[in-house]
């Protein structure tokens, strides 16, 4: 069991750069086998990939092909999403210092207008004699999305790897899908957003949400466009206390980028629970309880003063 | 039988007649369109810069247009009430109202299409909801019952206005010449025939008992747009039948602010009478203390248990940040309406009018209670965000539009006013020949 744990982590750590390149080989050729391509010279450092079918193989690392980057999905391919996933995510809550730092990096990789923030990071504290923490929110994107429910244009889907996104070049802009969502986390772009103009000329991806326009709402996407290369969402690989945990509910695993753990075990052994649970909507984002922390509350008041002067 | 109106049936017609506007009328009209068109500028910068130009920011995301939308939701409401549910009662004193209500009804539903419109982010795809339309959405809902209602609103205007308007165009020289050519287009195939008239009786028994369930549905429908949220205010089992009684209650208002000013305004005392507002002002207690019941229902159960989620909703609307303006409408908008029409003297014209007034604005508050404070009470805090997001206070450009939008409304029912009779001719000359015939008989009998 511990060695089939170990060799899972081992392979997610070095795996989710690789999985693009494994996806695309067929069980039947191997492409990694030695000769498939005579010149390239065995360094003898072997990595641990998983096949196609779901075994653990071994292969040396000179046979990796970095993979070249992938033209962005079409938007009507962006609306069914990667099968055979289900996005999952984990915040531990005894990691966060309110740094803000998944706030930085989720705001600059997505051109989000100065001002809004589609990851928060709220001060809480549920009575008056309970202890405060910090909790981060990015959109749950729920099983039962009351957004995706009210959307009268379909501007806003759910897809079948469990992510909601939005198509900005459809959406009317009635803002309903904000007075729906209990979470208070989708923003508007009251004005045209305040990009450089070749970001704003771009094509809009409902991938990468960028770019944002006049108009239409916008939201936390679970970086999908950073997922299809094998890579963890902006918000993941920005903290430095590894506070976000991103994965694979179907591969019941989540990793932080540096520690990786079994989904079911994880929230088991800590006691994960997701944010008002009472709704129904049923959240693929899951915390983990402030107990035994890496910090102090007080340590994240400092962030606070400095972003109010 | 053609032309041939007794002397006090021709007094009727010449009473009745669409009149030209005096010179009131012309600044009523001039005032009416310099609003609009401050609004119409006002929606131009909105239109270029984005709803920046509003107060409205990612928790206050629906602000007074919204709630401008609920209010002439609720305004229309009164058509079916009046013209449907009256006649389908056989009551019959309703009919010189019928007409002022049933152009209430399609101003007012015009006016909460355009504002719904003018509240979008992004108008110019507007399209969308026929081309992705999704029947899952509230929205979808209200689109399609709101079209419906808007359809049978103007059969239910434009059915009665035919035998009307056979008799305007008996009297070619009254009318210009332009209004003579839209007369005839609209009505020149209408002779009064037996086959006609049972046509057109027919259909509007149809239509009256169609346009109830409609009219039923649009304030609903309504509602949901936010009863179907998890908000606290919204989050409601109460708020379709909530939102019904409030509607029938501001028509009713309204219906005697508009027979108020048109009978002064028209002189049409004889068919206006005092016996309407007698009536009219009753109803509106009846509907007042429904509304203030459902009010009581909506407000005081959720504190008695004052949720944590409530409780800032809650305790913002009675003694926070909103509560003047709550006080204000529960006070203005449904109980002083009710202590001064519930006496018989609260009942004449003028204070009854005053007493109209009073429901209106306090509806049109009501709406905006209902629609923004909800949304300033999140259910995570509102944290690290810019100081204007915390609040709300409509922008100058906002009220241009808002106040545009009722100026229009207005000005649509001015202008139907201009161009159709106020008060219904036939039915009125029918009802004036069987009050005849009737009398006749009654002095028979008494020889």
């Amino acid at each position: 069991m511990n060695q089939e744990n170990s060799s899972r982590r081992e392979f997610l750590l070095t795996g989710l750069l690789a999985a693009g390149a494994v996806a695309g080989c067929s069980s039947k050729k191997n492409a990694f086998e030695a000769g498939a391509d005579s010149d390239i010279i065995a360094t003898g450092k072997k990595v641990k990939l998983l096949s196609v079918d779901g075994d653990i193989i071994e292969v040396d690392e000179a046979y990796l092909k970095p993979v070249p980057e992938l033209p962005p999905v079409s938007n009507s391919e962006a609306r069914v999403g990667i099968d055979g996933k289900k996005f999952v995510m984990v915040i531990d809550l005894s990691r966060c210092k309110n740094l803000r730092k998944c706030q930085e990096a989720c705001n600059h990789m997505h051109h989000v207008n100065p001002g809004q923030n589609w990851v928060k990071v709220y001060p809480m504290q549920d009575a008056e004699h309970t202890a405060p923490y910090w909790q981060p929110t990015t959109c749950m994107h729920c099983d039962e999305p009351p957004c995706v429910k009210v959307c009268p244009v379909d501007a806003t889907f759910k897809r079948k790897d469990g992510i909601v996104l939005i198509d900005s070049d459809r959406c009317i802009g009635c803002r309903f899908c904000m007075a729906a969502c209990p979470y208070s986390t989708r923003v508007f772009n009251w004005s045209a957003p305040d990009i450089p103009e070749e970001i704003a000329k771009q094509p809009y991806s409902c991938e990468s949400s960028v770019p944002q326009k006049k108009g239409t709402v916008g939201k936390c996407d679970f970086c999908p466009d950073m997922t299809r290369r094998g890579e963890l969402p902006h918000c993941v690989s920005a903290c430095p206390n590894g506070t976000f945990f991103f994965g694979d509910m179907n591969e019941d695993t989540v990793t932080n980028g540096s520690d990786t753990f079994r989904f079911s075990d994880l929230i088991k052994d800590k006691a994960g629970y997701r944010l008002m649970e009472d709704l129904g909507t049923k959240p693929s984002v899951y915390y983990l309880p402030p107990v035994s922390r890496n910090f102090p509350y007080e340590s994240g008041l400092e962030n606070e003063t400095k972003d109010k002067s | 039988m053609e032309n041939s109106y007794s002397a006090s049936e021709e007094k009727i017609i010449q009473d009745l007649f669409p009149q030209k506007f005096n010179r009131k009328g012309i600044l009523w009209v001039i005032g009416l369109s310099l609003v609009c068109l401050i609004g119409l500028f006002a929606y131009y910068r909105q239109l270029r810069y984005g709803l920046v130009v509003t107060a409205m920011r990612d928790y206050a995301s629906w602000g007074i247009y919204i709630s401008n939308f609920v209010f002439f939701v609720a305004i229309s409401l009164v058509g079916s009430l009046i013209t449907a549910v009256f006649r389908l009662a056989h009551v019959e004193w309703s009919t010189p109202l019928t007409r002022i209500s049933e152009m209430i009804a399609v101003a007012a539903i015009l006016f909460a299409s355009i504002i719904i419109i003018v509240d979008m982010g992004s108008p110019e795809r507007f399209y969308n909801l026929f081309l992705y339309g999704r029947v899952q959405s509230p929205i979808i809902w209200d689109v399609i019952v709101i079209s419906t209602y808007f359809v049978i609103s103007i059969l239910l205007l434009y059915y009665p206005l035919l035998p009307d308007i056979k008799i305007l165009l008996q009297f070619k020289e009254k009318n210009g010449s332009r209004l003579n050519k839209f007369y005839s287009f609209i009505g020149s195939f209408w002779k009064g025939t037996k086959e006609q008239n049972r046509l057109s009786r027919n259909a509007l028994h149809v239509l009256s008992v169609t346009i109830i369930p409609v009219a039923f549905c649009i304030h609903t429908v309504t509602s949901w747009l936010f009863a179907t949220t998890y908000r606290p205010g919204w989050d409601s089992t109460n708020f379709g039948a909530y939102f019904i009684s409030g509607a029938f209650l501001v028509g009713a208002g309204s219906v005697i602010v508009a027979m108020y000013i048109l009978r002064n305004a028209y002189s049409l005392e004889h068919y206006i009478t005092r016996g309407h507002f007698e009536k009219m002002g009753r109803i509106v207690v009846l509907l007042a203390l429904l509304y203030l019941y459902f009010n009581v229902n909506e407000y005081l159960v959720p504190a008695f248990k004052m949720k944590k989620s409530e409780d800032a909703h809650l305790t913002g609307l009675f003694a926070g940040e909103f509560a003047p303006l709550f006080w204000f409408a529960i006070l203005v908008g449904m109980i002083l309406p009710i202590l001064i029409l519930i006496f018989r003297r609260g009942r004449r014209p003028l204070p009854a009018f005053i007493a109209g007034i009073m429901v209106v604005i306090g509806a049109w508050f009501k709406r905006y209670l209902i629609v923004t404070p909800t949304l300033l009470h999140p259910f995570l805090p509102m944290h690290n965000v810019p100081e204007n997001y915390r609040h709300y206070f409509p922008t100058w450009e906002e009220w241009s539009i808002a106040i545009a939008s009722l100026a229009g409304c207005m000005l649509v029912i001015t202008i139907l006013c201009r161009i159709f009779p106020i008060v219904p001719i036939q039915e009125t000359l029918t009802e004036h020949h069987h009050q005849a015939i009737l009398t006749e008989q009654n002095h028979e009998i008494a020889k």
